[in-house]
């Protein structure tokens, strides 16, 4: 096969035409100006189905607030950024420059985070992370206008490392993938973990998004620890469920991990998962008011089950809402309006919830155990954790 | 590394090689015998295991949903070479890999429309489910050996037509030399439609006995569509028995590599492909 250079141009080129602006309007008001939510977030590729919940989740929030807030009409960009940190700087720049967001709303995946957080410096929108959990979003790269609704990385590792000396485990392997997520995950986890006095005695990275994961598994069985502790989230924790299981790990060393093994998957990893135990800031069956009727609402909307996704886009609305409402529909004075989302409380899904300096939520982590197919509740492992922001000078 | 882990991994090695042997006999049969660079191959590996996962959900009876999955697959490749790629054969590869890239996409859109992008898995047919302990803490899962002993099986089956048979002896006259094949008076359009649908047939097959051991993902296919260039590339493009060392190599490489050099495990067989390519830059067998 001959690859000359006008193909490779060519397919670049067809390549770049695959993510194009979607704009979508809702009715509106024609005396008020809107307020323009530019919404970034991933409906191709891997990370299409987290991209459409926390989409609807934030469309939700405004549905239930008549779809205008103070009362200016409220103006959706959507825009698809297909997980892919390399566009996240041109799109960004178009949604703050071009469109004129007041608020960007995204992305999914922190790669793609990272590049915007460089290119929102100093622009006037507002951005809110409904997902990306890397440290650095609100650690070293924290900005007075940049805020996060969903986690750190290291809020939803850090509490299982007390909880497995707790349970007796003395020394664990961990493994995750080679990528950002997964090395933080693993590191709060051995902070809290070593500092409890347990020893961690193999670390196992797994380049990504590898899932050929036969062979680690036969090293674990040959070291024989008292726990594994693992990060892996959609189809490789599936996949890595179900290996687990088959080679017939699971009866013998317990398996442990961040909440993100057991979320989205439980019904495709079947019974393999029965019994895992995870920390995170959410689970469906959560037992609180605000969580049924947010959960029977999305239901009602979207005929299928709300998940943390839509829980964390649907936190993004509500604080988008909220600080609206505190400066009365003025979003020009952005540094008002930055003090007003600074001060409220979210009444979330998963338990109210208050902004750390660096912007990120002060939450409940809690420990949850498969049964029946669902994530249960067995206790809240930290409450009102706030993630140490290492790095953050706001 | 003792004798008996040392074991285990080569298995786990030989394993994965086979099942990558399944994923690129296809692509690298339809490339040997039509000149056709299929690049939608790894769809049809989704394809596979998405339609086996529908049908055993709907049925509730694992062998029911791989013959009508496999049917299916075999009408779409049908379909595709009847109305698409027989346009091509005069053309060059770009306008093959165009045609076929616009298929990547028309078949995860389609994907993501009727299945949705929630990760799904499919549940081990129970007659298979059990396992066999082979040390004192590793069991290891019958249906993974199940689906080695069928890629072995299909191995020998393709390896048998090719060398014995009417449509084999036609396939390596196609291979080396397709006018005069024309010429003698072979119908060649019906054998490109037969090894159009057997390639397609085969990367579907892959996907299909991969489900229960792997989670149905959006963009599986372009993840298998890489590793089976790799070995197609290796192996020598279009060889079947070059797709078949170059397999089994890939899979210990890569196993192996995992465990011993975990930090550039990632590369290891990039670093094999490459360093093949420098003494034999067509492929361990040309064909």
């Amino acid at each position: 096969m001959k690859l000359n250079k006008k193909f490779i141009k060519q397919c670049m080129l067809a390549t770049g035409m695959m993510g194009t602006t979607l704009m979508a309007t809702l009715p509106v008001h024609a005396d008020e100006e809107p307020i323009k939510i530019g919404v970034m977030l991933p409906y191709s590729g891997v990370y299409a189905g987290l991209g459409e919940a926390a989409t609807n989740g934030l469309k939700q929030a405004l549905k239930e607030h008549g779809n205008e807030i103070a009362g200016r009409p409220v103006e959706f960009m959507i825009s698809d950024t297909e997980a892919k940190p390399a566009r996240a700087p041109e799109l960004t720049s178009a949604m703050a420059d071009k469109d004129d967001a007041d608020f960007i709303v995204g992305p999914v995946h922190s790669g793609v985070a990272m590049g915007m957080i460089k290119t929102i410096r100093n622009k006037d929108s507002i951005m809110i992370i409904p997902n990306a959990g890397a440290n650095a979003a609100t650690g070293a790269f924290c900005q007075p206008n940049v805020f996060r609704t969903s986690f750190s990385s290291w809020q939803t590792a850090y509490p299982m490392g007390s909880e497995a000396v707790d349970m007796g485990y003395k020394k664990v392997v961990t493994m995750s993938w080679n990528y950002g997520f997964g090395k933080e995950s693993l590191e709060a986890f051995e902070e809290s973990y070593e500092k409890a006095g347990g020893e961690v005695v193999k670390k196992i990275y797994v380049p990504f998004p590898n899932t050929e994961f036969q062979s680690y598994l036969t090293e674990i069985a040959s070291i024989k620890p008292d726990a594994v502790f693992v990060f892996f989230a959609g189809g490789g924790s599936v996949k890595f469920v179900k290996d687990y299981d088959a080679l017939g790990l699971k009866g013998k060393i317990p398996l442990i991990g961040s909440g993100f093994l057991t979320e989205g998957t439980i019904e495709a990893q079947g019974d393999s998962a029965e019994g895992l135990l995870t920390t995170l800031h959410y689970a469906d069956t959560l037992d609180n008011p605000k969580n049924k009727a947010f959960r029977e609402h999305y239901q009602s909307l979207y005929n299928k089950p709300a998940d943390l996704y839509a829980v964390q886009g649907y936190d993004a609305g509500q604080l988008i809402i909220q600080a609206v409402e505190v400066t009365k529909g003025n979003t020009s004075d952005k540094d008002a309006l930055i003090k007003a989302m600074e001060k409220v409380e979210i009444d979330s899904p998963r338990g109210a919830f208050r902004f750390s300096k660096a912007h990120n939520p002060i939450q409940n982590i809690y420990l949850r155990k498969v049964e029946n197919g669902e994530n249960v509740v067995v206790k809240t492992a930290a409450s009102e954790l706030s993630d140490p922001a290492r790095g953050c000078r706001l | 590394m003792d004798m008996s882990l040392f074991l285990v991994q080569l298995l786990n090695g030989v394993q994965y090689g086979l099942l990558l042997f399944l994923i690129a006999s296809g692509l690298t049969l339809v490339f040997g015998v039509m000149g056709i660079l299929n690049l939608a191959h790894g769809s049809m590996y989704m394809i596979g295991a998405y339609l086996v996962y529908y049908f055993a959900t709907v049925t509730d009876n694992f062998l029911f949903a791989v013959i009508i999955a496999c049917l299916i697959a075999m009408l779409l490749g049908i379909v595709i070479e009847r109305f698409l790629i027989v346009h091509l054969y005069k053309r060059d590869h770009l306008d093959q890999v165009l045609l076929t890239v616009g298929l990547i996409f028309i078949f995860n859109a389609a994907q993501s429309f009727i299945w949705g992008n929630d990760p799904l898995g499919v549940q081990v047919p129970s007659l298979l489910s059990s396992s066999i302990q082979i040390t004192d803490i590793v069991e290891y899962p019958v249906y993974r050996l199940f689906v080695s002993v069928l890629c072995v099986a299909i191995a020998v089956a393709m390896y048998y037509i090719i060398n014995n048979t009417k449509l084999g002896m036609m396939i390596r006259a196609g291979e080396s030399n397709r006018e005069m094949v024309e010429n003698l008076g072979v119908n060649i359009g019906k054998l490109f439609t037969i090894v159009f649908a057997v390639g397609v047939t085969l990367s579907a097959l892959a996907g299909i006995v991969s489900a229960p051991i792997v989670s149905l993902v959006p963009g599986m296919g372009e993840r298998v569509l890489i590793s089976c260039f790799v070995v197609v590339v290796i192996g020598g493009m279009g060889s079947i028995k070059g797709a078949f060392v170059a397999a089994l190599l890939v899979g210990i490489v890569d196993t192996f590599a995992s465990v011993l050099l975990p930090g550039m495990s990632s590369m290891t067989v990039y670093l094999l492909m490459a360093i093949i390519l420098i003494f034999k830059p067509q492929g361990l067998f040309k064909s």
